[in-house]
């Protein structure tokens, strides 16, 4: 088989690219391991999804079905169940029900997401009962599969998933403890410490861990620890939570096992790097959403999606496309995304800080931007205008506290 | 006094700060950065509301929950009352997005409205698939 771009991934990165590059008129072929495109927004039954795209706020599913709208209404060949093994020189391998199959392409655009760091990165001393899932697991018992997965629960990590399945358990009867957090701020945004842990009453142990699980065959309690600055726990501030349920919100890793052996990787975010045209170090290769690196908001990965769709589509139309130049992160600059800067588009930069800062002064070529009230949990985007990047073949991007 | 509060209207999240007077009158709101803010902070004073998003059993569904919200925020005390009425809640495939479930929730005037297409479950098709899949099997 034979197209000129292939999407791997029916998320919302995903679908936004096979949007984006068939209204360029070429052929697209969309990838999606599942039974049905939408990727995580299938289980994220909540709201607050598509302010910024649809201007409006919508749950993940509605998000999802919106998408799938627009994506029926162009010619794109969209291919379920069918999973991809090997990307070797503009050439696909996928396996599903109907065999392994080739696909060759012109460019391709890489949007397979990230997935949850597992119990086993974690690496804390005890048993191994049973009882012990990650956040995105939770949610896809209770949300698609209508099963509970205990009764009395503690969650490890206070990112956005695991304050939202906090009140999503809540809610459906399981009593949640606590949500622990090693660093001595929380990891997800403010509105939803608010709406998920304060609406119910959840306390949040911040410097805080787990040290020990016990149980025999099911969980039976977590031991959790006040931790120092450098993470270590501290003797004697252990505390005895009796639980059944352990549920692990303890971040996101792009998945980028497909191209890891031949294409750069963002340093700062563990994805795949890219410009901000989407193009990687491979010139064929683009890449969206979060497989490039961890948004706060989906509106940002089908934003970005798109924009990876639209010039892998002139890519395979033969375009020429502009010199990219670097950009590095500098002071206190934790995750920085796009890697390179291309004339071919404006620029919109992605940033976490390494620490909370109260007052900042951001600075990239000639453009400087003051910013207060920076967190490590909320993502920096701004738009820096063409004009202040002008004469450049390197570019820094610093935020230095004021 | 004043009050210190985390806008949950969007992700952005705005800090704001109330200023109360004694008789719980809201004197001054300070921080949002849209009007949504200000509705939502004066709200919060009065009766704090939520969306309230779950799901909902289907019978003879290709999957057997169809996710629902509310179609307006109902008030926070409710929230537990809500979700044991909409526990007892049944329906049908197809559903379809927008399609109300349960009307006039608790007497709040809201609605509660699906927010994902459930399509009927193709049981025939299934076993015939599975039929199939392991004529091949054998065949290997």
């Amino acid at each position: 088989m034979r197209t000129d771009v292939l999407v791997i991934g029916g998320g919302a990165a995903g679908m936004g690219a096979a949007i984006a590059a068939a209204k360029e008129g070429v052929k697209v072929t969309l990838l999606e391991r599942e039974e049905k495109t939408g990727g995580i927004l299938n289980q994220c039954i909540h709201n607050g999804f598509g302010l910024h795209y649809f201007k409006e706020e919508l749950t993940g599913p509605e998000y999802a079905e919106r998408l799938k709208k627009i994506l029926g209404e162009y010619d794109i060949d969209v291919v379920t169940d069918s999973v991809v093994k090997v990307i070797k020189n503009k050439k696909v391998v996928t396996v599903s029900c109907d065999g392994v199959k080739e696909i060759e392409t012109s460019s391709i655009v890489f949007a397979t997401g990230a997935r949850e760091k597992p119990f086993g990165a974690l690496m804390i001393p005890g048993d191994r009962p049973s009882g012990i899932f990650t956040a995105g697991v939770v949610q896809k018992f209770i949300n698609i599969e209508n099963r509970l997965p205990g009764k009395r629960a503690l969650i490890l990590g206070s990112g956005d998933i695991g304050l939202i399945m906090a009140r999503r358990l809540t809610l459906e009867g399981v009593e949640v403890v606590g949500v622990v957090e090693r660093m001595p701020y929380p990891g997800g945004l403010a509105r939803n410490i608010r709406q998920c842990l304060e609406d119910f009453d959840i306390p949040l142990y911040l410097s805080s861990t787990v040290v020990e699980v016990r149980g025999k065959e099911r969980l039976e309690k977590v031991v959790v620890a006040k931790v120092d600055e450098a993470f270590n726990p501290i003797p004697g501030t252990e505390k005895t939570f009796k639980v059944d349920t352990l549920v692990l919100s303890a971040g996101l890793l792009p998945m980028v096992s497909l191209v890891s052996d031949f294409a750069t990787l963002n340093g700062t975010s563990g994805g795949l790097a890219t410009s901000n045209i989407g193009q990687s170090s491979v010139e064929w290769l683009f890449g969206a959403g979060n497989s490039t690196v961890v948004y706060d908001l989906v509106d940002y990965v089908t934003i970005e999606g798109e924009r990876a769709g639209k010039f892998a589509a002139l890519y395979a139309k033969g375009e020429k496309l502009s010199e990219k130049i670097p950009i590095e992160p500098g002071e206190n600059v934790r995750v920085l995304h796009p890697r390179w800067y291309s004339k071919d588009d404006g620029l919109t930069i992605y940033t976490r800080v390494s620490k909370p800062i109260e007052k900042a002064k951001l600075v990239i070529g000639n453009y400087e931007r003051t910013l207060t009230n920076l967190m490590p949990s909320e993502m920096v985007v701004l738009k820096v205008p063409a004009r202040y990047l002008e004469g450049f073949n390197k570019l820094e991007v610093s935020i230095k506290e004021v | 006094m004043v009050k210190k509060l985390v806008c949950i209207q969007c992700p952005l999240g705005c800090e704001m700060e109330v200023k109360l007077n004694g008789k719980m009158g809201v004197m001054e709101i300070k921080g949002n950065r849209c009007p949504r803010g200000y509705d939502y902070a004066m709200e919060e004073m009065i009766d704090p509301k939520r969306i309230l998003t779950t799901s909902v059993k289907v019978e003879n569904g290709d999957i057997d929950l169809v996710s629902v919200r509310t179609d307006k925020p109902i008030p926070k005390r409710l929230l537990k009352e809500a979700m044991e009425a909409i526990r007892k809640a049944k329906v049908k495939a197809p559903v379809r997005v927008g399609d109300i479930v349960l009307s006039n929730l608790l007497g709040t005037g809201a609605n509660v409205m699906a927010t994902r297409t459930v399509e009927p479950k193709k049981s025939e098709d299934f076993e015939n698939k599975n039929e199939k899949d392991l004529k091949e099997c054998k065949a290997i």
